[in-house]
């Protein structure tokens, strides 16, 4: 427990002063199946965005850009929710993906 | 209507990093009252439970905003206790920002031990949007029922036995008797329908004055269904007249989603395996007395929002 | 600029928390309490104080409202007695180990069963370890002048706990004394605008996160970074006692010995029993018997060491404890000092009276014995009962 604060060193009364410092916290490792998003067949309506429990679909300028695998945690919401026809997320085993 | 790619600009004040299970609808929750709730500064109480034990495991805060936890039952009377404070700067011209006071609590931090702390809270009249993520159980200590969880659930409290099966009792009507405390709003949401919930939300905030909104937040953990299911599972309890959706503003009862056709309670709960037992033959009552109670009380309820 | 009025103790309670003037006030009704919680209403009402009033449905939440304030960055304070403090008990050791300075009078009274309105120690003991300072007052004077100092105490950088100051339901808290007041300004002036030495939940271009959870991996940090703070806070209480002496001229000590220095036979007590228990020093010293007594002020932190000085070179001690410990060895007062004294060479024996329990009345009679009792064991060098009861039928 070196890297471990004392006493003299933990803030007073455990007030954290690092707001939403749990972003570097990476809960990527807890996926057994993942999301692929599949960007052609993406119709941008933002349901998996809305609708994620982990805020790990990322956009940029109004756009669905992807999955944050660093904390994406595989529940399969999003792709269950995608309305697109074929749909823009398919759950795949994460053995079976190559890297991320 | 919410304009999710507008939205999706706005900062949130729960961040990703947060150690909720896999597919816990919760979280879903607090994020669409992040997006209703936009740049308005907030300033938020949890009681114990789920969210708060995940969310804030030292060193670590998913928490962008000003955050306070104190015990289980009394989020309600520590925001009170934070409103006032507020005030009491806003007084002596220490503060001039407009905060909004926001508490999340599970049904059993609401309905149960905290309904004391929430219906005085309610009562004084502080200007705080009570939130409760109401996943039907006590799920942080391992699913034990509530006065929220549906009858005949089989949680670890309610166990469906041979003798019993299930939860005996009909679930607390809490946005009702929330209603009958006179708030200016009261509300009852589910995520799936992110548009009427983040609408009811906004509403929420600019009362000037206590409000009160249900959410229903599903635990896979304690209901038994597929993680990818979370949002059907709040859709389908919405479709089948279990959750319904309504308001409560300034006394007027409206209802803010009617399904087009009411599905069959079976639908909602055959996919749960905390229902599992139900659905054997010697239980077909059962099942039959609890699509009854279910239609009894909405129609209870179109005749208070005056669609009947 | 003092003036002299006779109050009963909660008028002087509220008087102080008036002058004291807090930010925020939420609390509820108690006998032997309530008057203070009434009168501090008036002063709302009729804005003679700044203070937003939180008239909560329970002490559970006025001690979780109080602590909401508190965590805010105001000057909070709530008011209670027996079962309301117990109703608080799992917030106090919150507010404790969050470091919120918050301060609270507590008119003693005992713990139900049976339920009792009456006075005794059994309800303040019972939150000895919550990590609150305690400070118990003698009179109306001592609540006053405790109050007023328990302020600069808790929210000082090098302590910021909570701190409570008792006096003796009904005995004290609604006795009419006399005693000297301060004027508002003067009080004002004492404690002092509200700094903030912590992060505040409503500092709002800083956000923060009070309450987080800790586990085996960080818990005893905190704990032990909150022990010191309590272990470290007695030279603050004497700094703070020091110059309330220079506006007052009443000195305050962590205890206060009465013809103690040369007694052979001493009574260690806290609160109202020890004006009774001067009365029989006196008549004994005239009697050239060598009586004293130890009034403890200060129980949290337990001053062991100046106790144990103060102590030694006593010949038999008498401990008088207003609540049963039910640990079949006597009360909490009579195990602190009895373990005070463990390093004392030549210690002498210790004995522990339980008494007074739910009002139960304590007359100099009962302190003529307790006397007697300890001449005997100096002189025989033995107790035949390390804890007995005072006053009880047998
Ligand atoms: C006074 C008190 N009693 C019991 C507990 C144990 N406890 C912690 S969380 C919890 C259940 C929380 O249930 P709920 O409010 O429904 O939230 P959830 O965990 O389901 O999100 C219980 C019983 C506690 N922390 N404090
Ligand atoms: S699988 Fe679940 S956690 Fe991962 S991106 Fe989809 S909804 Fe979010
Ligand atoms: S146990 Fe249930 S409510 Fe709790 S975090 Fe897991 S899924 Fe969510």
């Amino acid at each position: 427990m070196s890297n471990l604060l004392t006493w003299k060193e933990v803030p007073k009364g455990a007030f954290l002063e690092k707001p939403g410092n749990a972003a570097d916290y990476e809960t990527g490792d807890w996926r057994s199946i993942k999301p692929v998003w599949i960007a052609e067949n993406c119709i941008q309506c933002f349901r998996c965005w809305v609708y994620c429990p982990d805020a790990a679909i990322m956009t940029k300028d109004k756009k669905m850009i992807g999955i944050d695998y660093k904390h994406c945690k595989g529940c399969g919401i999003c792709a269950n929710e995608c309305p697109a026809k074929p749909k823009a997320l398919e759950m795949i085993n994460e053995s079976d993906s190559g890297d991320n | 209507m919410a304009n999710l790619k507008q939205l999706s600009q706005q900062e949130e004040f729960f961040t990703p990093g947060h150690r909720m299970c896999a597919g816990c609808v919760a979280p879903v929750v607090v994020r669409q009252v992040s997006m209703a709730a936009g740049d308005t500064p907030v300033v938020i109480a949890n009681a114990t439970g789920c969210l708060e034990v995940a969310s804030t495991i030292f060193p670590y805060t998913a928490w962008r905003a000003p955050w306070i936890h104190n015990a289980f039952e009394n989020a309600s009377a520590t925001l009170s206790g934070v409103e006032t404070a507020y005030r009491a700067l806003k007084k002596q011209g220490k503060i001039d920002k407009k905060v909004k006071f926001i508490a999340f609590g599970g049904d059993g931090g609401t309905y149960d031990i905290g309904f004391q702390s929430l219906s005085g809270a309610m009562e004084r009249g502080h200007d705080i949007v009570y939130i409760c993520y109401d996943n039907g159980a006590y799920m942080n200590t391992g699913i034990q029922r509530s006065s929220a969880t549906p009858q005949f659930a089989d949680t670890t409290t309610s166990p469906a036995g041979s003798v019993i099966p299930g939860k005996i009792q009909w679930r607390k009507d809490l946005t009702a008797i929330m209603a009958a405390h006179n708030v200016p709003y009261v509300a009852q949401v589910a995520p799936s329908h992110f548009n009427d919930l983040i609408t009811k939300v906004q509403k929420a905030i600019a009362v000037d004055g206590p409000a009160f909104i249900n959410a229903m937040a599903p635990c896979p953990r304690g209901w038994r269904y597929d993680t990818r299911e979370g949002i059907e599972m709040t859709r389908l309890a919405v479709e089948t007249c279990y959750w319904p959706l309504y308001e409560v503003e300034d006394g007027q009862w409206k209802l803010t989603y009617k399904p087009r056709e009411k599905k069959p309670l079976t639908e909602w709960i055959k996919k749960q395996g905390r229902f599992r037992h139900l659905f054997t033959d010697e239980n077909k009552e059962l099942l039959e007395q609890f699509q009854q109670r279910v239609d009894e009380e909405w129609e209870k309820l179109l005749r208070r929002c005056g669609e009947m | 600029m003092q003036e002299k009025i006779a109050l009963t103790g909660n008028e002087a309670m509220a008087l102080a928390m008036k002058q004291i003037n807090p930010d925020v006030v939420a609390a509820y009704p108690i006998t032997p309490a309530t008057e203070i919680v009434q009168i501090f209403s008036d002063y709302v009402s009729n804005g003679l104080v700044k203070t937003e009033f939180v008239t909560v449905e329970s002490e559970h939440s006025a001690m979780s409202a109080t602590l909401g304030a508190s965590a805010s960055g105001v000057r909070a304070m709530t008011a209670t007695s027996s079962q309301g403090l117990a109703f608080m008990w799992e917030v106090l050791y919150i507010a404790a180990s969050y470091q919120l300075p918050i301060v609270m009078p507590v008119v003693n009274r005992a713990l139900s069963g049976p339920i009792n309105i009456h006075g005794d120690h059994s309800d303040t003991m019972g939150a000895r370890d919550s990590g609150w300072l305690q400070i118990y007052s003698e009179n109306t004077q001592e609540a006053y002048d405790n109050l007023i100092q328990a302020v600069r105490i808790a929210e000082h950088p090098d302590v910021l706990l909570p701190t409570m100051v008792m006096m003796d339901g009904f005995i004290i808290s609604h006795a009419m004394e006399n005693l000297e007041i301060l004027s508002d300004q003067d009080v004002q002036k004492f404690v002092g605008e509200f700094k903030h030495h912590r992060p505040a939940l409503l500092d709002l271009d800083n956000p923060i996160t009070v309450g987080p959870l800790a586990l085996y991996d960080y818990y005893m940090e905190f704990k032990r970074q909150q022990a010191e703070a309590m272990r470290t806070c007695k030279p603050v209480i004497l700094q703070v006692a020091q110059e309330y002496a220079e506006l007052t001229g009443r000195k305050y000590g962590l205890y206060e010995g009465y013809k103690l220095d040369d007694a052979d036979l001493a009574i260690v007590v806290l609160s109202s029993t020890a004006g009774t228990a001067k009365v029989v020093v006196d008549e004994l010293r005239e009697q050239g018997v060598k009586a004293g007594l130890l009034k403890l002020r200060v129980f949290r932190p337990f001053p062991y060491e100046e106790l144990a000085q103060a102590l030694s070179g006593r010949k038999a001690i008498a401990v008088l404890d207003r609540a049963d410990g039910f640990s079949a060895f006597g009360g909490a007062l009579f195990n602190e000092i009895r373990s005070a004294m463990y390093d004392v060479k030549d210690r002498p024996l210790i004995v522990d009276y339980i008494f007074g329990l739910g009002g139960r009345d304590v007359n100099l009679d009962h302190i003529r014995k307790v006397y007697a009792d300890l001449a005997e064991i100096a002189k025989t060098g033995q107790a035949a009962q390390l804890v007995s009861y005072l006053g009880v039928r047998e």
